[in-house]
Formats: C-alpha cells, sequence, structure tokens
C-alpha cells in the first residue's frame, strides 16, 4: 500500500481529466444509459454518467485507456454520483454497491492492462466519492435556516456502502472529492475510517476540495486553511482542490496548502473558467502554461484536471510536470 | 517545540505557545446564563442566536456552547442551536466549544460541526474503556477535547490528584488512543475559595501549581478552566468579584493556562484593582495567611456596590447640579447626565424647567463657543447626544405632567427637515438637525426619500414654522423646485431652507426662488442654520430678512443672465471635429481576463479601508483641511485628531464585527466607439447596448480638444473594451444605525454613515486598481502609494454617471441592467439615486489618453441631438441635464 507514496516522493503524479466532457463526445440517448438491463426502468436514466459503468462498460474502459495512454498515473472510477443519496434520483438506490464495484474492476482492468505494457510505470485507480447533492451544514430552505436535507449519519451510511463497493472492485486509493460542504467530507472520511476498522483493510485517502470563486471559500463558507483544518484529523495520502477554478485562479488557494498541510498537495483545475455558454474552452497549451506556473514554484504533488480537460489536455499537463520537482511535504507543518 | 492547537470555524484559529489566553464566550450556556436558558426554553433561538453573535462580537475566539438543563431536550436544542449557528457566518467564524456532561449531546453536536471545534468535556469518570472509546470518537469527528481532572473516584481537588489524573489521562490519549497532545486541553478544576471551609483554603494555589506541572511535564497540552467558579462565595458583590477573577487569571496565565471560560464584563484590568483590595484578594488566592478570609470577607463589606465605576479627573463631580450638567454637555460626557437630571428634576420639580434651565444654559453656552469657533462639530454632535439623553430621561414625566395639565407646554420653534424624493442621502441633513436642535429648535426629521406631498401633510399636521430640503444628487435639485411650486399651489407661506451638496444659491435664486413667493433661503453649511432660522423665525426681524433675501436673489438672477451672454459656445459639429484625437493603431490594447460580471461579495473592509481618502471625511465634519496634515493645525488639529481616532476605532468595530458589508460587480464587455455614444458587445440577450455620452461645447483654447468620453474608445470593430462596475459598502448600515438613534447617539450615527461613504468610495479606488492591475490587466506592473491613487497618477478613468464628465444620472439604468447589480444589493431610486447611498458606480476607460474633465454647459443643439439619440424628450433631457444647459427653460 506503501507504493504511491514512495512514488510520490520522487516525482510528480498525474491523475486524469473530465469524465462527463468525453462521455458528452458520445451523445449518448436514454435508450443507450438504459442498455438492455435497465430497458424498463420507472425513471428516466440519461444523464445518470456513473450508470454507463455498466450498460457502456467499453465506452467507460475507453475513456480510462485514452486518460493513460495520455499519461495519467491515476484514474478515477466513474462514481462521482453513486451513493444512494445521489442515486435516489433515478431510483437506483438499490445497485450502489454493484455501481461502485463494476466502475472500480473496469477501471482497475484498463489500468493492470497498461502497467503491464510498462511495469516502471504503475497506474493506479482511485475510488471517487462525490459530495453527494446535499449538503449537511446548509439549509436549502432560506425561510428554514435550521432546517438540513441530510444527515451526518445520512451520508455516512451512504458513503460506507460507497467505499466497500470500491474497494471490493480493487481501487488502490479513495479519493473524496469536490468537497464544497466540509461536513460531507467529514462525513465521507469518518465511514472511510469506521469501515477500515471493522475489515481491517486499508488504502490510502486523497481528499479534495472546492474554492466555489474569488471570495476563496468553500460553498460552505470555510477558507482554505479552515478547510485544511477541518481534515487534517485523518492522515490523508493527499490534501487538495479541484473544479470551479481555472489554474490561474486556484494558485492563491493551493499555496495556502503548500504553506500548511502536512500531506501531499494535489490540483486538478477545470479547463478555465467557463465562458458565456457554460462551455471550457481553454486550450490544452494555455492550461499548460498556467498550471506551469504553480508546479514551477513547486506547490503540488498530483496534478490533473477537472470540468473540460481531456486527453490532450493531460498529455500537456504529464509533460510539464515532468520537468519539475515535487514539493516537500514538511514534517510539522 | 510544541505544535500549535489549530481550531476552525468558518475561518482559522490557530492558538501556539506564542499567543495570547484564548477567551471563550460563555454566555450561550443555559447552567450560567439566566437569559439564555430563559430564551431557549421560551423557544426564542432566533434571539438566542443574537446572544451569540454578542459573544463573537465582544471578541470571544471560541464560543461555548451548553444545554444541560434538566427541563430541556438537551440534545435536540443543541442540534437546533448548533445548525442555526451555522446558518449565521459572522458567528460560525469562530469554533464551537461543545459543552455537556452527557456524552450522546456531545456526539449529536459533533455531527454538526464542519470547522473542528472542542469537546468539553470527557474524563476517566466512567473508567478507562468508555474514555478510550469517546476520545476515538473525537477523534474521528475531527475536534478537539478538554479533559477534566475527574476520574472513578471523583473530582481532583488537591495538587497531588490533579496531577496524577491528568498524567493518567494524557497517557492513554497519546499512546493508546494516538490522540495528538496538541489537542488535548486539560480542565483541573476551579472551585470556590474563601469559603469558611479549611480545606478549600489551597484550591486556587493547587490549581496554579497543576497548570504549570501540566505544561511542563505533558508535553503539548493545554490548561482552561471555568474562571467564575472561583469567587462563588461573593455573588452580589461585584467589586469583589472582578477582583477575584482578574487576580485569579493573572496568576493562571503566569502559571501557563491558556485558555478559559470568562465573562469578559466581569473583569477588572489587574492593575487597577485599588491596592488593598488586590492584596486581600491575592492573600486567599495564594493562601498566604491564616486570615486571609476575614480580611477579604472584612473588606467587602466595605466596597459593597458598584464596581468598575472609574473615580479618575472627577473633581467636576464636586460642583453644583447646574455645574455638572453643564461640564456634562459641554465635555460631551454622557456617564452621569440620566443622575444629574434626576437631581435637577428634583431641585426644579417641573422637567420643563429643567430643560429651559440648566439644560438650554448649557447649550446656549455649547453654541456660543461653536459660533466663536472655539469648538467644532464633533464635539457639538457629542453635546447633543447628552442634550437627547437627558431629555428622553425627562419625557415620561413631561407627558405625565401634559396629561394633569391637560394642556400642551409651551412649544419651541418648530423645523421639518427631510431628504427629498429620490435621494438618499442624509449626513447633512441630520448634522443640520442637530445642530438646530442644540439651539432650542425642535426638529422634525421626516428621514429620507420624503416625497412632497408628505412633506406638506407633516408641515401642516406639526403645524412647523420653517420647512428644510436636503439632497445630494442633481434630480434633487428638480424636486426641490417641484417642492417649491407645491407650496405656492398651496398658498403657503413658510419659509423653505434649502441645503446640501448639489444645491448652490445660484440655483436656488435662477429656479427656486422665482416659482415660491414666500422666502427661500439657501443654507451653505450646518453653522449657518442655526443663525438664518432665527432670523426667519424671529417676528421682528422676518419681514426685512425676506425683504433682503429676495433681493438678493433678484440681483444673483440678473446678474447670472448678464454673464450667459459672454460665454462662448460652439455648434455640436465643430465641436466633434475638435474631438480627441487618439492614433489607434498604436494602441496596444488589452484583453480583460473575462468578459460578462463578476461579483464580489463580502469583500475585505481590511483590504478597503487602506485606500480610505480622509480628507472628504473632515469636509463632512466641517473641518478644513487636507489630511494628514489637519491633524497637526494649529486650529482644528486637536478635534481632528480626536475625531480621526474615534473614526479608526469604530472601523476597527466595523471591520471586526463585519457591521457592514461590501459588495461589487463589475463587467467588461467589447465595445466600439460610435460618434459620441459606446455601444457595447453582450450577447444575444442585449444586442445594441449603447451608452450615450455628452461632449463639451465652450470654445477650446488652441490644441484643447472638445472631450466626450466616447472619444477614449477605438472605432474599430473587434479591438477595445468598455468596462463598467458598482460598488457599495452600506449593507448592514441601517441595522448600525438604528441602534445609536435608539441611543439618542447622532454623533455615532453621523460617524457611521460618513464612514459608509468613505468605504464605499474606498472600495471604488480598490476596485479600479484592481481591475487595472489584474481584471482587465492593462496596467499589471503599476506600483503607487495611496496618495498618488488619491492624487489619480494612474493610467485610465473611471467616471461616475452624474459626476461632471457623464452628469446624466439616467446611463445608470443601462449601466445597472448590464451589471446586474441588484444581485449583489444595490438599486436605484426613480431619480436615478444609489441605494444603498453609501454607494458608486461607474464606467472604466482604460485608454492611456482618457481623462476625467467636466463637461460645462452644453447648446440646444446637442441637447437635440442627444434627445434623438436616447429615444426619448427634449423636455425630458432637459429636466435631467437642467443644472448643464447654457440657456433657460
Amino acid at each position: 500500500m506503501n507504493k504511491i507514496q514512495g512514488i510520490l516522493k520522487e516525482r510528480i503524479l498525474v491523475l486524469d481529466g473530465a469524465m462527463g466532457t468525453m462521455i458528452q463526445r458520445h451523445t449518448l440517448e436514454e435508450v443507450d444509459f438504459r442498455g438492455d438491463r435497465f430497458k424498463d426502468h420507472k425513471s428516466p436514466l440519461k444523464g445518470n454518467n456513473d450508470l454507463l459503468s455498466i450498460t457502456q462498460s467499453d465506452i467507460i474502459k475507453d475513456i480510462h485507456r485514452q486518460y493513460l495512454l495520455a499519461g495519467a498515473d491515476i484514474i478515477e472510477t466513474n462514481t462521482f454520483s453513486s451513493t444512494s443519496i445521489a442515486q435516489a434520483d433515478y431510483h437506483l438506490e438499490h445497485i450502489v454497491y454493484e455501481l461502485n464495484y463494476q466502475s472500480a474492476k473496469i477501471a482497475k482492468e484498463v489500468a493492470v492492462e497498461i502497467t503491464k505494457s510498462n511495469p516502471e510505470n504503475p497506474r493506479f485507480v482511485a475510488g471517487a466519492l462525490g459530495p453527494t447533492n446535499r449538503t449537511a451544514s446548509l439549509s436549502p430552505d432560506v425561510n428554514n435556516p435550521g432546517f438540513r436535507a441530510v444527515s451526518f449519519d445520512d451520508l455516512r451510511i451512504a458513503y460506507k456502502e460507497q467505499v466497500k463497493g470500491l474497494l471490493d472492485g480493487g481501487a488502490d486509493v479513495l479519493l473524496v472529492e469536490t468537497v464544497f460542504d466540509t461536513l460531507n467530507a467529514k462525513a465521507a472520511l469518518f465511514a472511510i475510517q469506521e469501515y477500515f476498522e471493522e475489515t481491517g483493510k486499508q488504502v490510502p485517502i486523497m481528499v479534495s476540495g472546492t474554492i466555489t470563486d474569488a471570495s476563496g471559500r468553500t460553498l460552505s463558507g470555510q477558507t482554505t486553511d479552515a478547510f485544511l483544518i477541518s481534515l487534517s484529523h485523518v492522515p490523508l495520502l493527499s490534501i487538495g482542490l479541484n473544479c470551479a477554478l481555472g489554474a490561474a485562479q486556484l494558485r492563491p488557494y493551493l499555496q495556502v496548502l503548500n504553506e500548511h498541510a502536512p500531506f501531499f498537495v494535489s490540483a486538478y483545475p477545470n479547463a478555465g473558467l467557463p465562458n458565456e455558454f457554460g462551455h471550457y474552452d481553454q486550450s490544452p497549451k494555455e492550461m499548460g502554461v498556467q498550471m506551469e506556473e504553480f508546479l514551477k514554484e513547486g506547490l503540488v504533488n498530483i496534478v490533473g484536471g477537472c470540468c473540460g480537460t481531456t486527453p490532450d489536455h493531460i498529455r500537456v499537463i504529464a509533460e510539464v510536470a515532468k520537468k519539475y520537482k515535487p514539493r516537500e511535504v514538511a514534517q510539522h507543518a | 517545540m510544541h505544535r500549535p492547537l489549530k481550531l476552525s470555524g468558518l475561518e482559522a484559529v490557530v492558538i501556539t505557545p506564542g499567543s495570547n489566553f484564548v477567551n471563550i464566550g460563555e454566555r450561550t450556556n443555559v447552567t450560567g446564563s439566566a437569559k439564555f436558558l430563559k430564551l431557549i426554553k421560551d423557544d426564542q433561538f432566533d434571539e438566542a442566536l443574537s446572544v451569540a453573535l454578542d459573544q463573537v462580537r465582544g471578541g470571544a475566539q471560541v464560543i461555548d456552547v451548553n444545554m444541560d438543563e434538566g427541563m430541556l431536550d438537551s440534545e435536540s436544542a443543541m442540534v437546533r442551536f448548533l445548525n442555526l449557528m451555522a446558518s449565521e457566518p459572522e458567528i460560525s467564524r469562530i469554533p464551537v466549544m461543545i459543552d455537556s456532561s452527557k456524552w450522546d449531546v456531545i456526539e449529536a453536536g459533533l455531527k454538526c460541526l464542519q470547522g473542528k471545534g472542542i469537546v468539553n468535556s470527557i474524563s476517566l469518570k466512567a473508567g478507562e474503556e468508555e474514555f478510550i472509546r469517546q476520545a476515538k470518537l473525537v477523534r474521528r469527528y475531527g475536534a478537539a477535547t478538554v479533559v477534566m481532572a475527574f476520574d472513578e473516584l471523583g473530582q481532583a481537588d488537591t495538587y497531588q490528584r490533579r496531577i496524577d489524573i491528568c498524567k493518567r489521562a494524557y497517557d492513554i490519549l497519546v499512546n493508546q488512543v494516538h490522540f495528538p497532545p496538541e489537542d488535548i486541553i486539560f480542565d483541573p478544576n476551579i472551585f470556590p475559595v474563601a469559603t469558611g471551609i479549611d480545606e478549600h483554603r489551597n484550591y486556587a494555589l493547587d490549581f496554579f501549581k497543576a497548570t504549570k506541572w501540566i505544561r511542563e511535564n505533558l508535553f503539548g497540552a493545554h490548561v482552561s478552566g471555568g474562571v467564575s467558579n472561583v469567587s462563588f462565595s461573593f455573588r452580589g458583590n461585584q467589586k469583589v468579584r472582578e477582583a477575584m477573577h482578574s487576580a485569579f487569571l493573572y496568576h493562571a496565565i503566569q502559571h501557563g493556562m491558556d485558555m478559559g471560560i470568562v465573562n469578559p464584563t466581569m473583569l477588572e484590568v489587574y492593575d487597577e484593582i485599588p491596592k488593598d483590595l488586590l492584596e486581600r484578594v491575592e492573600d486567599v488566592l495564594l493562601n498566604r495567611r491564616e486570615d486571609s478570609t476575614e480580611r477579604l470577607l472584612e473588606f467587602a463589606e466595605t466596597v459593597k456596590g458598584s464596581a468598575k465605576k472609574k473615580e479618575l479627573d472627577d473633581e467636576w463631580r464636586k460642583g453644583t447640579v447646574e455645574e455638572r450638567i453643564n461640564h456634562s454637555l459641554v465635555k460631551g460626557i454622557i456617564d452621569f447626565i440620566d443622575a444629574d437630571t434626576e437631581e435637577a428634576l428634583q431641585k426644579y420639580g417641573k422637567p420643563l424647567n429643567v430643560i429651559e434651565g440648566p439644560l438650554m444654559v448649557g447649550m446656549n453656552v455649547v453654541g456660543d463657543l461653536f459660533g466663536a469657533g472655539k469648538m467644532f462639530l464633533p464635539q457639538v454632535v457629542k453635546s447633543a447626544r447628552v442634550m437627547k439623553k437627558s431629555v428622553a430621561w425627562l419625557t415620561p414625566f413631561l407627558e405625565e405632567e401634559k396629561r394633569k395639565s391637560g394642556k400642551e407646554g409651551q412649544a419651541a420653534a418648530k423645523i421639518l427637515l427631510a431628504t427629498v424624493k429620490g435621494d438618499v442621502h442624509d449626513i447633512g441633513k441630520n448634522i443640520v438637525g442637530v445642530v438646530l436642535a442644540c439651539n432650542n429648535y425642535n426638529v422634525i426629521d421626516l428621514g429620507v426619500m420624503v416625497p412632497a406631498e408628505k412633506i406638506l401633510e407633516a408641515a401642516k399636521r406639526e403645524k412647523v414654522d420653517v420647512i428644510g430640503l436636503s439632497g445630494l444628487i442633481t434630480p434633487s435639485l428638480d424636486e426641490m423646485v417641484h417642492f417649491a411650486k407645491e407650496m405656492e399651489r398651496e398658498k403657503m407661506d413658510l419659509p423653505l431652507l434649502i441645503g446640501g451638496a448639489t444645491t448652490s444659491r445660484i440655483h436656488t435664486a435662477v429656479k427656486i426662488d422665482p416659482v415660491y413667493s414666500g422666502v427661500v433661503v439657501h443654507v451653505l453649511d450646518a453653522s449657518r442654520s442655526v443663525p438664518v432660522a432665527s432670523e426667519l423665525i424671529n417676528q421682528d426681524t422676518r419681514g426685512a430678512f425676506k425683504a433682503r433675501i429676495k433681493q438678493e436673489y433678484v440681483d444673483l438672477r440678473k446678474d447670472h443672465e448678464g454673464r450667459q451672454q459672454l460665454k462662448n459656445y460652439i455648434p455640436l459639429d465643430e465641436a466633434r471635429k475638435n474631438r480627441v484625437k487618439v492614433d489607434w493603431s498604436q494602441v496596444n490594447f488589452q484583453i480583460p481576463t473575462f468578459t460578462g460580471r463578476k461579483e464580489l461579495v463580502n469583500y475585505s473592509l481590511e483590504e478597503i479601508r487602506k485606500y480610505i481618502d480622509w480628507t472628504p471625511f473632515f469636509q463632512t465634519w466641517m473641518l478644513a483641511g487636507r489630511y494628514p496634515g489637519i491633524l497637526k493645525d494649529t486650529v482644528v488639529g486637536v478635534e481632528a485628531t480626536k475625531l480621526f481616532a474615534e473614526a479608526n476605532t469604530m472601523l476597527d468595530e466595523i471591520v471586526a464585527n463585519k457591521s457592514l458589508q461590501a459588495n461589487g460587480v463589475v463587467a467588461f464587455y467589447p465595445a466600439v466607439n460610435r460618434g459620441d455614444d459606446v455601444k457595447v458587445l453582450t450577447d444575444e440577450d442585449q444586442p445594441n447596448a449603447t451608452f450615450h455620452f455628452l461632449r463639451q461645447q465652450n470654445k477650446k483654447a488652441q490644441n484643447l480638444p472638445n472631450f466626450c468620453l466616447a472619444d477614449f474608445v477605438s472605432p474599430k470593430e473587434g479591438q477595445d473594451y468598455f468596462g463598467m462596475f458598482a460598488v457599495t459598502s452600506g449593507i448592514g448600515l441601517e441595522l448600525l444605525v438604528e441602534k445609536h438613534k435608539a441611543n439618542h447617539d447622532d454623533y455615532s450615527e453621523i460617524m457611521a454613515k460618513a464612514l459608509a461613504d468613505r468605504l464605499a468610495e474606498a472600495f471604488a479606488e480598490c476596485l479600479h486598481e484592481k481591475v487595472r492591475k489584474e481584471f482587465w490587466g492593462y496596467a499589471s506592473d503599476e506600483k503607487l502609494t495611496t496618495d498618488q491613487l488619491i492624487s489619480e497618477e494612474y493610467n485610465g478613468i473611471r467616471p461616475a454617471p452624474g459626476y461632471p464628465a457623464c452628469p446624466d444620472h439616467t446611463e445608470k439604468k443601462l449601466l445597472f441592467e448590464l451589471l446586474d447589480a441588484n444581485k449583489v444589493g444595490i438599486t436605484l431610486t426613480e431619480s436615478y439615486a444609489m441605494y444603498p447611498g453609501a454607494a458608486v458606480s461607474g464606467f472604466y476607460f482604460s485608454n492611456q489618453n482618457s481623462k476625467y474633465f467636466g463637461l460645462g454647459k452644453i447648446e440646444r443643439d446637442q441637447v437635440e441631438d442627444y434627445a434623438r439619440r436616447k429615444g426619448i424628450s427634449v423636455e425630458e433631457v432637459e429636466k435631467w441635464l437642467a443644472p448643464n444647459l447654457s440657456y433657460d427653460i
């Protein structure tokens, strides 16, 4: 299990890019999402990208493969919304374990396949735990600020089920990502630790938060500093930031993590900020230039891409990352 | 080296060995605060939340929440309160201490905290196994913890028991649970002393010694405790309790206590504890003499009662009641006025006699000093605050008297003040109100945005003697004319006073005076309001004064007409030929880092304040001179320095408490120049956004262009950009001001408003710099000092609609639409004044030829052309641009 830690001391590792952006290229329809198995499911399934791990596993495997060939060391499972809480929208709570298991399994298959071709360069699968679509420390009802649409325990139970599926399917690390409410992440980490304790299994844990805008805060209002402190009770492999911002906007917050985090630091920004149509149009080259800024400063250990990034982006990022030394983790930061 | 204790709410709190003592707010504790308990019991959670807010504003760095009360469902009360706290960013900024003796309540609380809080507490009370289980969970929920010096045998009450239990707990936590030592906070039990029981004599001393031992031997751990316990035997004797708390804290901190639950309002400053009291208190705390308890009790008998009253400089308190009231008024001292008023009422019998006696005498002294330039406005406003407080104290007696006698008292002259419809500015009006009130006028203030009919109605109902109108923006001038016409129509003949930043003697003479047969007087500033009002109200002088003013205005009008003919204007097309010539092929166009809008919500006030230009602030208070020179001015220097210090104190509070919110929005769009217009290419929704600008028409010396803002944008498509912004720092001001209003505190009210205005201007300056260096980035290497900023030594300008370069306020409509400014809380009134009033908006031009200029007067040809371009009537344009017309309408 310490393999990835060892490599991280040597060099900067590369995470993959966006899954959604790549799936969109296939312009899939309702029937494609359903496949044979869910052809009679009672509610619409189009847009449930995680389900494609079961119904269109070849497409997902191919996307994983493209990212690995572009130079990604770590690929994320297609499980951003694979919790009973998020799948409730599709009435698919009952297949959550299977979703996670299958997603981890196919990712692992591709990772093993590529690793075989070059054993010097082992590839890893990160089991992705998304934020769910509910917040534990914010009320969705402005007239009732004390109300919560989801409790810590609801989240803890849902995440635990997801963790079991991901680890059974073969994930090498767990990645709690796109954290916009730190309390949700705390519930995920609680579930993971509880699961480790109960089963004796253990894998490294990565966390990646989301600074929503130039206010420098998460959606739930925390500064980067406070976010780091709130999650440092867990011995993490890495902590970092992803989504919402482009590489250039992310830099000041990475500096905060660089200064204070006693863990490795990761960054996988969006391909710039969305344009007027909500699309991300930063070119691989532009993004590479911006990311080089903080690679040069030695702020990070793991880099990759979030919304709008493609294998072409990852290829450029991987090439740039090669040129720089990883950030050194201070013992008593 | 100790690792710091790191905690978090929405923001980080890091406690290092070098940190000051950490103050834990303790009023949100049902066991310690009867008021808080009652609120929770009565289900008044909103009120309870304001208790938490007070704690944060009072400087608490961690907030303790305790719901342990037999009659409460503690668990659900804890969850509900913590969730509500989480919805208040100002409260949830700081970490929470979940305080309960019940584990279930603690665990339920931990499930509500996104930040890293503190559990208070766990202990070995129920044995090691339960202690370990709880400690592991505390860690898993990501909190630090208080550990009570408590074991299976009970609470530690000796030095030895304290250190034994703490050592045992520490070893288990660090070695077995792998709890980080820096996250352990020991509470070695603070017990009451001077109880008369011999075993209690060493309680405080043992606590100090145990604290020292813990800090030296249990590496990294902290020490905390509930301080008020120590003085329990002196309940009811605030003075002794406050002294005990301070002395206890002093010694505890010396011994290494670094956190504590302390009520800051129950603390005396250690150095200010009278020596004899301190000696007796320390005898008790340090168990220095056999008879220490008796001696402290003895002393306590003599100092029962009021605590913390300063006895410094109170020689003046020995004078007669009249002298004392006079002193309070002149010095603006508010502390004794209620008691002195009461004494005066006993002496004078009737409340009115107090007002007309000592209070008026004192205010006359103030008025005289002010008139002679020996007192300055900030002092006068403070005097008025004392006066108001005294009158407020007397009011119930006045009412009672009125009720008994059944008749109204003899009324002082009444003056009605209002800021006109569409305008929200009122600092000047409030100052005038205060100054008039100081001079024994009964001021009725209708506030801001008051429609004409409401003013007229109030004037009739209240039978006022004078009406005063105020306004800051140019459209208010029109409203004032309208109001004067209404007075004429209603055949009123009350004197009308005109004041405010855009008003002028010439406008009053030319536009208002002719439409009203009564007397209308322009009042330049607050100090003139008193002599003008007194001449107008006094039956003997009234007639002559009116005749004199009327004649003065007739002369002014004549002079104005004569002057106009001397002015030299050129036709619009000629002016256009003489536009600013820019060689666009040489311009290095910079593309902004984003197009469309960007919101800046809750912008750092700390940052904004660095950009304040203080000179206008002193102008508001009628202190003349430039900052910082004014602080050393021989005439006003002393007062200016004092005012400046008080302004900064309030500013510190505003920043610390975030009582004002600064919001802004900025947007950039591709733009192209078309004649005197700037076309803005937004998106499909608004293809034809066009801003209309005006061109100078006065005849220029050679080589000087006839400026128009549109000249600063490139006429070639796809080249140039145009920016716009709106900022406010006035969100929250009403709430802030309300508090001062309730205290009859005009001084603080005016101060708060003046500061909000300064912050808005500073925000605009700060944002402009950000735009130049970052957002637009055309001057990314610019480095200027605040002084250079104030003197505008940068490239590019940010003119505001309604101001000299583009005086048309109506352009704000499109500006606000494109900015969607209401999304950040800034709206427009029907007169295009911005609300909140502490707001600035404008355009950004980046071209290095761009500069500020005054439009001056324009001719009818441009007015007609402008009306055509805007698609509105000539009359409409003339209405909005009245002050800029070269001709009369």
